[in-house]
């Protein structure tokens, strides 16, 4: 036994604690791969919830890829959605609890690739939910294939020689997209790859949660981040290629603000 | 005390989701069933009950969102036609496999593809024998009369929550858009207590989350789920079958068919007995789980079975097997729109088994 009197006995005391892990995130080892984004993101939100006080009144749908096991770890009410289709599982649940705070947990192949229709038109009704969408530019949990957001010459699995935009298509900046309807009233892209990122997401998720109370539409979050085992990087290079390659294309920042574009970042490169 | 008034089908099943207590509607319009949401959306039903009306981008955004409202463990419901309800189908899968209720009409029309939209009965197999992937079964109430349209709202919303499970209304482009009086039950309170247990109502303090999902990768895990699922369907077999016999005590021959078709072959009978042919008629009432009991029954003292379908023929799969060869089968059926009259199904009769 640890002499409680111990240096070691003294740190790990409860009073002397300065950071703990929130009881909103439960105690099962997170699955994803080590200097992934995806755990950072889900603490975030959930000390969010936990900080508000809403745990009992938040429903949370994720839905299929890296996402989807996020009810494993996130402890709230939560159920997983049909590839893309969360926005529409949402609704069905918003409508149904007007008074609840109900959120999406997407990534970019199911939240701008095979549930576009159901992104578009959940923003553009201005469903009163916030939405949380971690683009990494490749789908991760198929293997590296394609996204709708990987990047101009950026190799994939299914783009071994790079993305070739004649060929595949530019990437689709679909928070640009969605900050275009009316239906949204806070869009912004945030990143959770440093502790200043890491507040400016949790600051904006906040937001999210309290814009629900007003009742005014959708808040919208991007969450731009890496995918190590899909890009085939070390954490910390594939963080700097990050900073590098993606933020051009998909820069950090507010897009609208209370329902208002927000100019500088709106336009369209 | 309910009140008698002449609608079409598809009003009266919007009628009677309002007055059984629905709590949310998602829906997409196709012919032949725009009716059902052009009817709620003109009766207000969120100031009538607070019932949620909504109109998706697609029938695949529809069925989501009842699975989400489903979710919630209120009562939800959605209505299509056949190329919409294909679209549902992975949906209708998810809702299986987490085990929601709800209710989805199908208004069929010939097919396949986007084929007519004329009545048809050619989605007896997806609605019967599962449709989306996966094992999974619903139970499957076939309306022939516009009171049964009203009637099997409120009999569909208590067999899905009974099973947690989706209950399918199948019905064809005649039941839907004829118009026939139609005694209608008495409004009921919207579904506000109901067992919260398993629902998305928000994680309290006294229980532990509640996740709705379809997902388990564990295979020994998820194949116990799926064990326990067809126990569930073993137990609709047993306990819901329903189905109507007409004349068939001292009936030579049946006719099986259901729906629009039943009310064909209803007329067919008394014209066969007019000639002097003793011919009777099995409507089933639930194709899934099908009134296999008392065709095996009746098959040894028969000298034939005509089924009537708007198919290529598909019940008559479930007809041989209920009588595993112990009388002839016949089909008689009409496809892509087409309909048959009752002296055509006589006529089909006394040629398939050579009445004299």
């Amino acid at each position: 036994m640890e002499d409680k009197n111990s240096l070691y006995a003294q740190i790990v005391s409860p009073e002397n604690l300065v950071y703990r892990k929130t009881p909103l995130m439960t105690e099962k080892p997170l699955s994803f791969c080590p200097g992934c984004g995806h755990g950072v993101a889900h603490r975030v939100i959930m000390e969010v919830i936990e900080e508000m006080g809403i745990q009992a009144e938040t429903i949370g749908v994720a839905p299929v890829g890296c996402s989807v096991l996020a009810y494993e770890f996130m402890n709230i009410d939560m159920q997983q959605a049909s590839h893309g289709r969360a926005p529409a599982v949402a609704t069905g649940i918003k409508r149904c609890w007007p008074e609840k705070f109900v959120f999406t947990y997407q990534g970019d192949g199911d939240l701008a690739a095979i549930g576009t229709a159901e992104t578009i038109h959940a923003c553009n009704r201005g469903e009163n939910i916030a939405i949380f969408f971690v683009n990494n530019g490749i789908y991760g949990m198929t293997g590296g294939q394609m996204a709708p957001t990987t990047l101009p010459g950026m190799r994939s699995s299914t783009t071994p020689y790079g993305r070739d935009v004649a060929l595949m298509g530019n990437p689709l900046k679909i928070t640009e997209l969605v900050a275009m309807l009316p239906g949204t009233y806070m869009v912004a892209r945030h990143s959770v790859h440093t502790p200043l990122a890491v507040r400016k997401f949790k600051k904006a998720a906040r937001q999210a949660f309290e814009n629900q109370k007003l009742n005014k539409g959708v808040s919208f979050i991007e969450v731009v981040s890496n995918c190590n085992s899909g890009w085939k990087m070390t954490p910390n290079d594939a963080n700097k290629w990050m900073e590098q390659n993606m933020f051009p294309f998909f820069p950090p920042g507010d897009i609208k603000i209370n329902g208002e574009m927000v100019t500088k970042t709106a336009k369209a490169e | 005390m309910g009140d008698k008034k002449l609608m079409k089908g598809n009003e009266a099943f919007a009628e009677a989701a309002i007055r059984s207590g629905c709590d949310a509607y998602f829906g997409y319009p196709i012919t032949p069933q725009s009716e059902v949401m052009e009817y709620l959306a003109v009766q207000q039903p969120e100031k009538r009950t607070g019932m949620v009306l909504l109109q998706a981008e697609s029938e695949v955004a529809a069925i989501n969102m009842v699975y989400g409202a489903a979710g919630t463990g209120k009562r939800v419901m959605t209505s299509s036609s056949s190329p919409g309800i294909s679209l549902k189908q992975e949906g209708v899968s998810y809702l299986c496999g987490s085990q929601l209720p709800c209710l989805i009409l199908n208004v069929m029309r010939g097919g396949p593809g986007l084929g007519t939209i004329q009545p048809s009965q050619a989605d007896y197999f997806q609605a019967t024998k599962g449709g989306g992937h996966g094992d999974y079964r619903m139970i499957v109430l076939a309306p022939a009369s516009v009171q049964e349209m009203a009637d099997f709202v409120k009999l569909g919303f208590e067999l899905a929550f009974k099973y947690r499970n989706p209950v399918t209304m199948l019905s064809d482009g005649i039941i839907g858009q004829m118009m026939e009086k139609v005694e209608m039950f008495p409004q009921q309170a919207r579904f506000t207590e109901f067992d919260q247990s398993w629902a998305t109502t928000g994680k309290t303090a006294d229980r532990e989350r509640n996740i709705i999902t379809s997902l388990d990768l564990d295979p020994a895990r998820h194949e116990r789920h799926n064990i326990m699922l067809q126990a569930k369907y073993q137990k609709m077999r047993e306990n819901e079958v329903r189905y109507e016999a007409i004349q068939c005590d001292d009936a030579d021959y049946i006719m099986v068919a259901y729906g629009s078709c039943a009310r064909i072959c209803q007329k067919s009978m008394n014209l066969l007995r007019a000639k002097g042919i003793k011919a009777g008629l099995i409507r089933p009432i639930t194709l899934f789980p099908f009134p296999s009991e008392i065709l095996a029954e009746k098959a040894p003292r028969l000298n034939g079975i005509l089924t009537v379908e708007l198919s290529a023929g598909q019940m008559i799969e479930d007809v041989r097997l209920a009588v595993d060869g112990k009388v002839k089968v016949a089909l008689h059926n009409r496809m892509g729109g087409m309909v048959p009259s009752p002296e055509d199904v006589v006529d089909a009769m006394i040629k398939s088994f050579s009445i004299k």
